[in-house]
């Protein structure tokens, strides 16, 4: 691997509550390479939206980083002042939301959303910014971009409004981009349109994607490299292909053995028994205990940390090389 | 009673000093003006007991101020506190008897206009929009100034305070109307309703047994939300000349005869009526706010 | 839209109609119009030529209509106080009003809107809570007891400002005298605005910050800080125009509510604008100045609720394509 682009280390992110602090996630650590595709996957409260917001730098209170620490082009970026982290946003790490319908300002046209964000990052006035505007909308795929420049929110389809969401994240070439789930939202016949996008986007301008989904497909169909997070923790990460054909934690065993496969006859799709834990109920040991199918004695009392599991890293017993 | 105690209601109130502490000025102010001939160190309609040698005095703390007259005298040699005190009485009064006169036309109004619907509920909501347009103080402002046109002049006086009622209460009726009105469309819709119709209930038997009980917790609320704003519209008018006449001084015609000595420096006359005013109102409004929020948070 | 707009000109027409049956009726049956126009002196036989040289003899929808066309024309028939016209004295007394509501207005937002603007930024900030707590009071204070401290404070006991009247009032043509070209009449504005504003103001700004609090929680928000936006960008540009729409209305309903209240402040502030002519109608039950200006007062908010919606469909994109969202009365 090459130097890395970003490293999250021992990150733990947490919400101050009346009944005092609770752990949304808990001590996790990952590393991207430039260029690269990260899907993070998990139920939601798994912490993926969270961690997501924490490299943004847009932790919404009362939530907070307890403990660990970011590092962007080895800069540690966790803990900037609000004005430099600002800076950051947009210009090297940008953000795509979930909902492409909300994400844009109503009474301004996306021309404008456009423009307004170039101009804050890149030394252009109005008119370079608009032709710079016009060639991003085209880039992203919207056909008559000068008239779609003049047009509003509202007058987009939402695949159309998720690509104009899309040309504002690339704005200023940012080197990494963080999608939280850009797809959940839109139909089932843009979402394979709108990833498509995102993988030629990332390959063209040489960024970074954190993808985030609950959608095993979508990172099957898009991501390099997948981590599959469960109760605030990274549960498995390795290469999507072995994480997919060759999952090593009993979680991720469960939610593959849970996707329909095409031409299999199956009498019914498997699924895991239970629920993901509260925050406040996270079982001792390791958190999936309580699911695990192949649970044993050590998992009630020990938490794992991330270990070799062949081609990935999976937090589970099961793979201690000591036992 | 205990049951009140345990209730949420009560809970609510324990839990917010500032309600508490409404409640106890706007209960000191009902008492002290109900019994104002009590509780008032002078009789100030009592011309006799007037003497033009005590005009004019300042609040006791001043060093001309005398202790027989704690918030002073006007120009009369009238007691400012006694005056304060009866006049506190009659805008409560006027206050009070106005909002209950547009609960009563609101409740029926909104009762027919839901019960019925149709062009009664038709030509009731048109109405009851045409008067929204307009503030509530103009169109007391226009029945009282009808009245005087219709009433002879001498007569005014005399029936000043039904006038004000009357004028009040019906710039007030359209908010009543509406929330009667919703609640009516709901409640008739209901399977009781409906039973009781289909066993041959007169529709006045049903509108004031069943849904009239149903409606009066929301009713209960802008009554008391009402009271506050009643009271400022009749002291607004009263300062107007418009309102009671001197021999039946409200606080708003204290204020407003007061006024008068403002600029010469007898403040008192006229800011210290104002203040119990302004107290009044305040705690009423924050009564209201209250019960608002603890009764209903829908109506928010 | 169109059909939106022709509705909302319906309603218009309807208010306008029910307020001239009120003004009708006023003329009709408060009291008897003969007797307000004439002297004791007069005979039986003259009072009855007059009944009919007025058409009081007429039936009533021929009298409405006679009404109804002499009011557009701006005719009210003659003060039974001054003896002249009643639309020629409430004329003069117009631009008085006028200023002090438009003085009063630009206070309420100059002041409401920045003040909800921070209250709604730092909602957690000691000087946004004393606001709250100071507009609370605020709106529970009667405006005529506002008026008076005012003057109380900044007039009697400081001598800063007069206390009453407009001051010295320049003619611009025929028909408009004006107070902003003096300095004392500039001088004599600044405490009846402020008196008659600050109820709109501290409505302005509770109502601003509630909105603000909205929509900075909403997703274009949050996308316009991931975009690494400026804050005076993200708070001015995008969440302020947010909250315009509410403004706009409540801004809008209020000037009615400012003309009607100017009646109070007028009062108070001895100012000589058409609001302290109609309590004097009143007092002395002039029916023709009373029936002008319900009708011009009337007037003017039908022409703002009317205004109000144009305003909409220019700030809200969304309405001019089409979907129009339908705005609760």
């Amino acid at each position: 691997m090459t130097e890395a682009l970003l490293k999250v280390e021992n990150l733990s992110i947490a919400f101050k509550s009346r009944h005092g602090e609770l752990t949304a996630v808990d001590n996790i650590s990952f590393e991207m390479a430039p260029g690269e595709i990260l899907g993070v996957v998990g139920e939601s409260g798994a912490g993926k939206s969270l961690t997501g917001s924490a490299l943004t730098g847009l932790l919404e209170k009362p939530g907070f980083i307890k403990s660990g620490q970011i590092l962007f082009e080895n800069r540690r970026i966790d803990n900037l002042p609000y004005e430099q982290m600002r800076r950051l946003r947009g210009l090297k790490i940008g953000a795509i939301f979930q909902d492409p319908l909300t994400s844009l300002n109503p009474l301004y046209t996306v021309g404008f959303h456009l423009v307004e964000t170039i101009m804050t990052h890149l030394p252009m006035n109005q008119a370079k910014a608009k032709d710079h505007a016009i060639r991003l909308l085209t880039e992203v795929g919207i056909p008559a971009p000068e008239k779609r420049f003049e047009q509003y929110p509202h007058q987009f389809s939402g695949g159309m409004r998720q690509r104009v969401v899309i040309a504002l994240a690339i704005c200023a070439n940012p080197k990494l981009i963080i999608a939280d789930e850009p797809t959940t939202a839109l139909d089932v016949s843009v979402q394979a349109q709108i990833l498509r996008l995102l993988k030629t986007m990332s390959k063209e301008h040489g960024a970074a994607i954190m993808l985030i989904t609950h959608d095993m497909g979508v990172i099957a169909e898009t991501a390099d490299r997948v981590s599959v997070m469960y109760a605030g923790r990274i549960a498995e990460i390795g290469p999507v292909a072995s994480v997919i054909k060759n999952p090593q934690h009993p979680y991720t065993q469960g939610l593959m053995a849970a996707i329909p496969i095409i031409g299999h006859q199956a009498e019914r799709l498997a699924q895991i028994d239970g629920a993901m834990p509260r925050l406040n109920a996270i079982p001792t040991g390791c958190s999936f205990n309580p699911r695990c199918p192949k649970v044993f004695e050590r998992c009630y009392h020990d938490r794992p940390d991330l270990m070799t599991a062949q081609d990935s890293l999976a937090a589970c017993w099961l793979h201690d090389k000591t036992r | 009673m205990k049951r009140f105690f345990e209730s949420d209601l009560f809970y609510s109130f324990r839990k917010s000093p500032v309600t508490i502490l409404a409640f106890l000025v706007t209960i000191l102010i009902i008492v002290t003006a109900t019994f104002a001939n009590i509780f008032a160190p002078h009789n100030p309609f009592d011309l006799a007991s007037l003497d033009l040698m005590n005009g004019s005095m300042p609040p006791a703390w001043y060093p001309d101020g005398s202790k027989e007259f704690l918030l002073g005298t006007d120009n009369q040699g009238r007691d400012v506190l006694s005056a304060i005190l009866y006049g506190t009485r009659i805008s409560l009064l006027v206050g009070a008897a106005s909002v209950l006169f547009s609960m009563v036309i609101g409740i029926f109004l909104g009762l027919l206009s839901g019960y019925l619907g149709g062009t009664v509920d038709n030509i009731i909501m048109r109405c009851a929009e045409v008067q929204l347009t307009f503030p509530a103080i103009l169109v007391a402002l226009l029945v009282d100034g009808i009245f005087r046109g219709i009433l002879p002049r001498d007569a005014h006086d005399n029936l000043a305070i039904y006038v004000m009622v009357f004028s009040i209460g019906l710039s007030s009726w359209v908010q009543f109307a509406r929330t009667v009105r919703s609640s009516t469309l709901v409640e008739k819709s209901k399977e009781y309703v409906q039973a009781a119709r289909v066993i041959g209930r007169t529709p006045i038997f049903i509108m004031i047994r069943h849904i009239l009980p149903n409606v009066m917790s929301p009713v209960l609320v802008i009554a008391t939300i009402n009271l506050g704003l009643a009271i400022i519209t009749e002291a607004t008018l009263s300062f107007l000349g418009v309102g009671l006449p001197p021999t039946e001084p409200s606080l708003g015609t204290l204020i407003r005869v007061g006024n008068e000595f403002l600029l010469s420096g007898e403040w008192w006359v006229s800011i210290l009526p104002g203040v119990a005013l302004a107290a009044l109102v305040l705690s009423v409004n924050l009564l209201g706010d209250w019960l608002r929020d603890a009764l209903n948070p829908k109506l928010r | 839209m169109f059909a939106f707009v022709l509705r909302r000109i319906g309603q218009s027409l309807f208010v306008m109609l029910v307020v001239a049956i009120i003004a009708f009726s006023m003329f009709r049956f408060v009291g008897d119009p003969v007797h307000n126009m004439v002297g004791q002196q007069t005979s039986m036989e003259d009072r009855e030529k007059l009944r009919e040289a007025l058409g009081l003899n007429d039936p009533f929808y021929v009298q409405f209509y006679k009404f109804i066309k002499n009011a557009v024309k701006g005719d009210f028939g003659v003060s039974y106080r001054h003896g002249r016209p009643a639309s020629e004295i409430i004329a003069e007394r117009l631009p008085a009003t006028l200023e002090l509501s438009l003085v009063a207005v630009l206070f309420a937002l100059c002041v409401g809107i920045p003040m909800g603007v921070y209250t709604g930024i730092k909602k957690d900030s000691i000087l946004s809570k004393f606001f709250l707590t100071t507009s609370l009071i605020g709106v529970s204070m009667p405006v005529f007891l506002i008026g008076i401290l005012m003057i109380w404070i900044f007039a009697v006991e400081l001598h800063w400002l007069p206390p009453f009247g407009r001051g010295d009032v320049v003619e611009l043509g025929k028909y408009w005298s004006t107070g902003f070209l003096t300095i004392s009449g500039l001088k004599a504005l600044i405490l009846p605005a402020i008196t008659l504003g600050l109820f709109q103001m501290t409505l302005i700004m509770r109502l601003v910050r509630s909105e603000m609090l909205e929509v900075l929680r909403t997703d274009y928000i949050k996308f316009a800080r991931a975009r690494g936006l400026k804050n005076s960008a993200i708070y001015f540009g995008h969440a302020l125009k947010n909250t315009l729409l509410p403004v706009i209305t409540i801004t809008g309903l209020q000037i009615g509510t400012i003309i009607a209240f100017a009646i109070i402040t007028e009062t108070v502030f001895n100012w000589p604008g058409m609001g302290q002519l109609f309590i004097q109608a009143i007092n002395n039950v002039d029916i023709p100045i009373m029936a002008a200006y319900l009708m011009l007062v009337s007037l003017i908010f039908v022409i703002i609720n009317l205004i109000v919606d144009a305003l909409y469909f220019w700030v809200d994109p969304r309405l001019k394509t089409g979907n129009v969202v339908a705005r609760s009365t």
